[in-house]
């Protein structure tokens, strides 16, 4: 028995994606639907417009701002530069770290369980993803409910993703992330200037209601706070009091359930 | 290096003009453009298995998504004295193509995913299986996408010209 065309086997007509066999079967299909056949040409036609229109981009010699060649070159020279930037940046850490580095209890210290531990966990998901620029996030959904519920399932337990934006920050979307304490899930918002700021929730066997605490590893700062078992961590490369007034704003919207 | 630019070079016509059919404005679409080169050369050596093509295409549009979003919530503001060049311009194909301009205009009210499949798709000649990984949604996803959007062009064009002309100063 023949496959019945469907609306994918039109699409792939007017965009050439057929096999000759099922080519057939469509033209033959189309041959006797005339209201199926002026929808195909008129969309053969908006696709060939749009190519027509778009072409003299694609045509004129490109501007020499957009020469690969320039930007490898350019590149290669800041490299070189900031190769040494980072050795005399390194000689300093090394004599600050050796003299100061037992003031600090920074993330560095390795806690075991709790909030801290889930701050660590938190930074080191920022370290990983918050620099991705090709794929930082696995979903991508359109309300923050529906990122929301994959939460809660992720960590099974009632997770809430707060809105941001009146500091500033949408959302982009999340993934599931492993910790050493289950899985959590970690969602991640941007501003107009395309700083990051990335949220991670996971269940806290430790630490089940916890004030917010402070965290901070190099110049990423986090906060971390847990309320009826959900624990909250929020990381990003702000100064610590402008993220502290965010994560209260975010602590606010996520009451206990 | 030497690799990359003999992969990179002959596809940036094309990232140009993606950008240009996404953006609406030649001079927005070349800094995103540049944006994407300048990551293209600095994470080259991390582009794991990835054809090139989808790799330098899907950085491109994630650039362009974001400045969109941007736009969204800021509003176009534009110097006076580039309005003659940017906005205004008409340019050379328009003339002789005025059905071309008319899709272009009705374009701009689809939303930015659609949009996306339907310059990928139907300009830059990829497979629905490029569009998928590119924007990152299922090939399904990208079927029913570009389905909506070329039924939503085909309305917008259908109706009465006075209509047409209320459409495009909205925008």
């Amino acid at each position: 028995m023949r496959r019945p065309i469907c609306e994918d086997d039109l699409l792939a007509f007017v965009d050439g994606a057929l096999d000759d066999e099922r080519r057939f079967e469509v033209e033959t299909y189309l041959a006797s639907d005339d209201r199926a056949m002026s929808r195909v040409s008129t969309y053969r036609n908006q696709s060939a417009a749009l190519r027509q229109s778009l072409d003299y981009v694609a045509r004129e010699p490109v501007p020499s701002r957009l020469n690969i060649r320039n930007i490898v070159d350019g590149r290669s020279r800041r490299r070189l530069f900031s190769a040494w930037q980072v050795a005399a940046a390194a000689t300093v850490f090394l004599a600050i770290g050796g003299t100061c580095g037992w003031i600090s209890r920074d993330l560095t210290s390795m806690p075991s369980a709790g909030v801290a531990a889930l701050a660590i966990e938190a930074s080191a998901s920022y370290q990983a993803f918050a620099g991705d620029l090709v794929r930082p996030v696995e979903f991508r959904p359109d309300t923050r409910d529906e990122l929301a519920i994959l939460a809660s399932e992720t960590i099974g337990g009632p997770a809430r993703v707060p809105d941001l934006s009146a500091s500033g920050f949408r959302l982009m979307g999340g993934r599931v992330v492993p910790t050493a304490h289950g899985p959590g899930f970690m969602w991640m918002y941007d501003d107009d200037k395309g700083t990051r700021l990335v949220m991670m929730t996971r269940r806290m066997e430790v630490d089940k209601d916890s004030t917010m605490r402070e965290a901070k590893k190099g110049n990423v700062n986090a906060w971390t706070w847990s309320q009826a078992g959900i624990g909250y961590s929020m990381v990003s490369a702000k100064s610590a009091p402008e993220l502290k007034s965010i994560a209260d704003a975010a602590k606010a919207q996520i009451l206990p359930i | 290096m030497e690799e990359l630019i003999s992969q990179i070079e002959p596809m940036i016509p094309a990232l140009r003009r993606y950008a240009r059919g996404l953006l609406g404005d030649i001079d927005t679409a070349d800094d995103v453009v540049q944006d994407c080169l300048e990551k293209v050369v600095a994470h080259w050596s991390r582009r794991k298995n990835d054809d090139p093509r989808t790799w330098v295409f899907t950085i491109l549009h994630n650039l362009a998504a974001n400045k969109l979003r941007q736009r969204s919530r800021r509003g176009i503001s534009v110097d006076i004295d580039d309005v003659q060049d940017t906005l205004f311009a008409s340019e050379p194909t328009q003339d002789r193509n005025l059905f071309g301009k008319e899709v272009l205009t009705a374009m701009e009210t689809l939303p930015e995913d659609q949009k996306g499949i339907l310059l990928l798709v139907s300009v830059e000649d990829l497979t629905y299986g490029e569009a998928s990984k590119i924007l990152r949604v299922p090939v399904g996803t990208v079927m029913s996408r570009l389905s909506r959007a070329r039924e939503k062009l085909r309305q917008a064009l259908e109706k009465p010209k006075a209509n047409r002309a209320n459409l495009r100063s909205v925008k």
